[in-house]
């Protein structure tokens, strides 16, 4: 990964869209989103917390599971050695972040992925955590919200990355059975295991516009039939017209449909 | 045979071709003595090459042209099988076959992945490879088989999910993803055979049960090697070393937790003898069957939950 944090640091950003070189701070205050073009950078875990909990004010959960190297697995570097160096360019909680706090002063979850730490893949750690906010969620009665922005499953983890599909929709199974709302945010991008579990499950999906969405890879599918994809194809806004998604919201207006849709099932 | 040998299994098919030479010549007593020496070499050669498969030799004899596919076990195992069709909503996937049988008596829901032997039924079958409509033909026949009390058996042998442009327009994110939520609260007993190549998500799609079971030389992976090699190692060629990485193995599965029993395979491998496979999977399954039975349904839903939730390592401090 050249460029694993999106948002360079500096006093000026070029946007990756439009090209145009843009003050930070105007970037940064308007949720990180290009205020030419409207291109939505992406955002970090912490940064989707401050966005969507009151006041930004959040306790992180479960922060000390950490990755271990079930399979011993090593290509051109070792897996234990990769871990190693994003959690120390990034900090502990490997590529999902689980917070609690208020969001419209009810109590509620987020879990929000990162793609920066390994292209936001999803391995045991990541599985564990999200298993653990929806058991929190039942076992307290909270509403559920996550962010997804994922490349897939974490390939170094073998098929029990493939796993953590199953014991997570297993989890939401329950919040299904228990009457609890979950409500999924996708981001750019969301392809392989994490759209084909919990992203896709909301009872609301909702879409950040002109996002990556799939299971297939675009390059996957061009190599297997051998001829370019149309314009659009696999963004959000195609999402919604094949009715996969519930809307496709523009980060401005994002915590106000959450909130809005959480009024839906809220206990009347 | 039409169909290319495997490097690896090439000495094997050099004792066989010399073993069907002397069988087809007239009996004597020197034929006959030549004869009971090559089987005996046959079986030895297929033992030595079998002793020792790489990972990646298995990946082939696990997608080996002339390998056993579900309808092949179904009708090896079952009687009175009663084929359906569709999802309701778009089309009819043969990729997935699914149904109703009789397993020695009992009735059962059966569904698997289906490829083609010839190259036009390979075609038709898209190799074994799933469009949304399938899984979701798939979750009907669950749904069908909890409302009329029948347990799901289902056989896994898929490529993995089909990489095509109609597949993510249809949602199959959603329609795999469904499936695993629902096959997680399916109020009836559900055994799963991984009997050939066990691809990712399209594997995973009916892949939720109280037993999961591999054939012995089958394997269940995350990506397949090919496909892992080119990401990681940025080279194709790479897949035997992906293979061994990976672990997708059914020893490897059963030493990692994911899966409850491997199912020894006849010498040479599950084509080799399919009457034998088919007498060792219909043990295997009828055998789980008769244990899940015993339970109530909540607590066999809430075991299924601590199977899956189990699954992954991880450290914590």
């Amino acid at each position: 990964m050249k460029n694993p944090v999106n948002m360079p640091r500096g006093l000026w950003v070029k946007c990756e869209s439009c090209k145009e070189i843009l003050y930070h701070k105007e970037v940064r205050d308007n949720l990180l989103v290009c205020p030419r073009c409207q291109h939505h950078f992406r955002m970090t875990a912490e940064e989707r917390f401050d966005m969507l909990f009151d006041g930004g004010k959040h306790k992180l959960l479960f922060q000390k599971v950490r990755s271990a190297d079930p399979l011993g697995f090593v290509d051109t570097k070792s897996y234990r050695e990769r871990v190693t160096a994003y959690t120390r360019r990034l900090g502990p909680g490997d590529a999902l972040l689980v917070a609690r706090g208020e969001i419209a002063r009810r109590p509620a979850i987020v879990a929000a992925m990162q793609y920066r730490f390994m292209g936001g893949s999803m391995g045991s750690v990541v599985g564990e955590k999200m298993t653990r906010a929806i058991e929190l969620c039942l076992s307290r009665r909270l509403a559920l919200i996550s962010v997804a922005c994922s490349g897939g499953a974490r390939m170094q983890e073998g098929v029990l990355s493939l796993m953590q599909m199953a014991k997570i929709s297993a989890g939401l199974a329950r919040m299904r059975d228990r009457g609890l709302p979950y409500i999924s945010i996708l981001s750019d991008p969301t392809t392989g295991g994490v759209t084909a579990s919990f992203a896709m499950l909301g009872d609301v999906n909702i879409a950040e516009p002109g996002a990556l969405i799939g299971f297939a890879g675009p390059r996957v599918i061009e190599q297997t039939i051998r001829q370019k994809l149309p314009e659009g194809f696999q963004r959000s806004e195609f999402l919604l017209e094949h009715g996969m998604l519930d809307m496709v919201v523009p980060r401005g207006e994002l915590l106000d449909a959450v909130v809005r849709c959480l009024n839906c099932f809220q206990p009347s | 045979m039409a169909t290319p040998t495997l490097p690896f299994l090439q000495p094997i098919e050099e004792v066989r071709e010399r073993l069907l030479k002397l069988q087809s010549e007239p009996s004597s007593l020197e034929r006959d003595d030549a004869l009971a020496v090559t089987k005996r070499e046959l079986e030895e050669t297929i033992e030595s090459v079998f002793s020792d498969l790489t990972p990646w030799q298995r990946c082939q004899v696990a997608r080996h042209p002339e390998r056993p596919y579900t309808l092949d076990y179904i009708n090896g195992t079952m009687t009175g099988f009663v084929e359906l069709h569709g999802d309701r909503s778009f089309a009819d996937d043969p990729a997935i076959v699914a149904g109703f049988a009789q397993l020695e008596g009992d009735p059962v829901a059966v569904i698997g992945h289906q490829k083609g032997r010839s190259t036009s039924e390979k075609v038709r079958r898209n190799f074994g490879m799933p469009r949304p409509e399938g899984y979701r033909k798939a979750l009907r026949v669950m749904r069908l088989a909890a409302r009329f009390g029948r347990p799901v058996v289902t056989f896994i042998d898929t490529p993995g999910a089909y990489p095509g442009i109609d597949a993510e327009e249809r949602g199959q994110a959603e329609a795999i993803a469904t499936n695993l939520l629902e096959m997680a609260r399916l109020p009836v007993p559900i055994v799963v055979v991984v009997t050939g190549e066990g691809g990712s998500g399209g594997a995973l799609a009916l892949g939720i049960g109280d037993r999961i079971m591999m054939l012995e030389h089958s394997i269940y992976s995350v990506i397949s090697p090919e496909g892992c090699a080119a990401i990681l190692w940025k080279d194709q060629a790479r897949a035997q070393d992906a293979a061994s990485a990976l672990k997708i193995t059914a020893p490897d599965l059963k030493q990692l937790g994911v899966i409850d029993e491997v199912i020894p395979e006849p010498l040479g491998g599950a084509h080799m003898d399919p009457p034998t496979m088919c007498r060792s999977i219909s043990a295997a399954v009828r055998r789980a069957l008769k244990e899940l039975r015993r339970s109530k349904t909540d607590a066999l839903l809430q075991r299924r939950y601590r199977k899956f939730r189990t699954m992954g390592r991880f450290l914590e401090r």
